[in-house]
């Protein structure tokens, strides 16, 4: 057994201190998301979006980019990617909260939309399946340039329906194009099942008709995540295109606070979407394996516990953006070329 | 000096400024090999290769949306919707996207892009190959929305929009292309974005117009300057951001003001440019304000009688000025 385990963590390109960097990354996204939840139930956040169940898959696939050259086109329930981008706590607050040095939107748009260019990371829309032509045109762009970008893009089941998440993947495809299409399916659009939106079983089969590898994964599973989207990366460096990821994942809550899943999950379905928490399941590996010990297991959850909490009375006393600035940027100044 | 026509100066404005810029690229639905429908990319491919001639999939929002992710990624693309009539599929890439992409990243990133777009009737193109969409793009903030008249205009415009780091919509009217002609200087020159333009003088009327119209405009002044009747034109050039200023100086000058577009009538430009007066020349007002304008109809009809009926001409135009002067 522990063999086993061993090989599986081994894994090329991650320290051991990765691992454990992967797994307080988690810990944090955990503690940060359920927080958010809080304020909103407290009317400090007008809106919040749980990423509870998607932590191994959006951090995994991350933690296989380079975070220098690569591009990131990220959708609303990526909180945990973001942190692995190094976005801070306190940032996601004051974005949580609306509040002014927001650095993606300044308190205009709904958290993490907008852009936070110095980490290369781009929320251009609200509109599913808007974004991911931006993505597509942020990759043709490198590839007319000749660099060695890779643009990662992420997207729920329901965006897949989307005329434009077609049309993305079909130019694409056959400009073979440096971009890492990642769907972390969590099986629900707000409330409409996979079986209403697709009649397809995975979203990955349907890379076939666009010309490129689709990759179905444990997105529960942090590692296998990070191997697959590692090897997305190398096929989209070495000029063989895109590649569709499924990353197969649980919704542990409803899909926003004003959402209430108990009208179309059953208690059970909920109940065993929680035996996939990605979260216990890369901490029992990280201690089979020796890695963690339940004191350490303890010490992260304290230190983000704090982190969180400190940040979040940061937020709450930063004044929210000056009315006086809703008129402005509105158009760039000057010829830029 | 030479005398070009308008798709002529389109198509140089593009090609100079490709030259000038490698991040300038084209894509859009047959402007490779085949040069584009009306010939504006004509010779490109062969210049600039496929890299930067892009014969996109026959899928217009992805073609505006992919232009916005490569300006966000240090480019500058110009997108060409074949003809507006297809324009449709873009409206959240330019009105939703584009145009907000400065304003919801606080001034962060900016998305320099132009989008061009054949527009307008009188080719017997029909419901399909004949609208003006101008009316639906120049609500949206952050948007500017270019309707030259002439090739001087056209090429000079052209080459400010390539150069500007906001979204361009550039609507080229298709009835212009191959019929209005005018000098265009050698050498290389922008006009300002958002001015509009005298092009005749009078002081008994002015009237207001821009694309094809603005040539109907000049024709019509010209038949009642016969009758002793003195129009001014302002060609408004840009109707998003609309020229308040020279609209309130003319009219202040004249105290008569005409209106012609052939978009339809109800909330098109016309309207906010009667609004502009209403608030900003209201003394100076001799007569009300008269729109003359496409009828409130889906579009033109393909028939020869349909498409008249709809259009306005040198006559009609000339009738509401003696109307306007009468009153």
């Amino acid at each position: 057994m522990s063999t086993k385990v061993k090989s599986r963590l081994q894994t090329p390109g991650l320290t051991d201190a990765d691992l454990l960097e992967m797994y307080r990354q988690m810990v944090v996204s955990r503690f940060l998301s359920e927080r958010w939840i809080m304020l909103n139930r407290q009317g400090k956040a007008a809106i919040g979006i749980a990423s509870e169940g998607h932590e191994a898959a959006s951090i995994g696939a991350v933690w296989a980019m380079d975070p220098v050259q690569d591009i990131f086109y990220l959708y609303y329930r990526d909180l945990p990617g973001q942190l692995a981008l190094g976005v801070t706590v306190h940032e996601a607050l004051l974005g949580f909260m609306a509040k002014q040095g927001e650095p993606f939107s300044g308190g205009r748009q709904f958290p993490f939309h907008g852009a936070y260019p110095s980490k290369r990371i781009y929320n251009t829309s609200n509109v599913v399946g808007a974004n991911v032509t931006h993505a597509v045109g942020a990759a043709l762009a490198a590839s007319i340039r000749n660099e060695p970008t890779v643009v990662l893009c992420s997207f729920g089941d329901g965006g897949t329906s989307e005329g434009e998440w077609h049309e993305s993947l079909n130019f694409a495809g056959i400009h073979r194009l440096p971009v890492i299409f990642l769907c972390e399916n969590n099986k629900f659009a707000i409330s409409v099942p996979q079986r209403k939106q697709m009649a397809v079983e995975s979203v990955a089969i349907r890379a076939e008709g666009y010309g490129f590898p689709g990759v179905s994964v444990d997105g529960s599973d942090v590692l296998a995540m990070y191997r697959a989207t590692r090897e997305a990366h190398e096929r989209a460096t070495s000029g063989g295109g895109p590649t569709l990821l499924e990353a197969r994942v649980e919704r542990l809550k409803p899909h926003t606070t004003d959402d209430d899943d108990r009208r179309y999950r059953t208690p059970e379905e909920i109940e065993a979407a929680f035996k996939r928490d990605p979260l216990p399941l890369f901490r029992d590996e990280l201690m089979e394996r020796g890695l963690l010990t339940a004191e350490m297991v303890e010490q992260y959850d304290d230190d983000a516990k704090r982190e969180v909490n400190e940040a979040t009375d940061a937020a709450e006393a930063t004044p929210f953006p000056d009315p006086s600035t809703l008129l402005d940027h509105l158009f760039a100044t000057g010829e830029g070329s | 000096m030479a005398e070009k026509l308008v798709i002529q100066a389109v198509r140089e404005a593009m090609l100079e400024e490709m030259r000038r810029d490698d991040s300038i690229f084209v894509m859009g639905e047959d402007v490779g090999a085949r040069g584009g429908v009306f010939l504006a990319t004509e010779g490109f491919m062969d210049e600039f290769g496929e890299e930067r001639v892009i014969d996109a999939p026959l899928a217009e929002a992805s073609i505006v949306g992919i232009a916005v992710g490569a300006a966000l990624n240090g480019m500058r693309p110009i997108a060409e919707i074949q003809f507006s009539d297809f324009i449709w599929p873009i409206v959240n890439q330019l009105t939703g996207e584009a145009a907000r992409i400065y304003y919801g990243t606080n001034g962060q990133v900016s998305c320099p892009m132009v989008v061009r777009a054949p527009y307008g009737g009188g080719v017997r193109g029909g419901l399909y190959h004949s609208q003006s969409p101008e009316g639906f793009f120049y609500h949206t903030p952050g948007l500017k929305v270019i309707c030259p008249a002439t090739p001087y205009d056209a090429k000079g415009l052209l080459k400010a929009a390539i150069r500007d780091d906001n979204p361009c919509l550039f609507l080229e009217h298709k009835r212009t292309y191959r019929q209005a002609r005018g000098e265009v200087p050698d050498e290389d020159y922008t006009l300002p974005i958002g001015v509009a333009d005298v092009k005749r003088e009078g002081d008994l009327v002015t009237v207001i117009s821009y694309g094809l119209m603005l040539h109907f405009c000049l024709m019509a002044a010209e038949q009642v300057a016969q009758e002793g009747l003195s129009v001014e034109v302002l060609d408004l050039r840009t109707v998003k951001p609309l020229d308040r200023q020279a609209i309130v100086a003319s009219v202040q000058k004249t105290g008569k003001a005409l209106i012609v577009h052939e978009d339809n009538l109800t909330g098109g430009v016309g309207a906010e440019v009667a609004a502009i007066i209403a608030e900003d020349a209201f003394d100076a007002l001799d007569a009300p304000v008269m729109r003359l304008c496409g009828p409130d109809v889906p579009a033109m009809g393909f028939a020869p009688t349909l498409e008249d009926e709809f259009l306005p001409n040198p006559q009609k135009i000339a009738n509401a000025l003696r109307q306007l002067a009468a009153y």
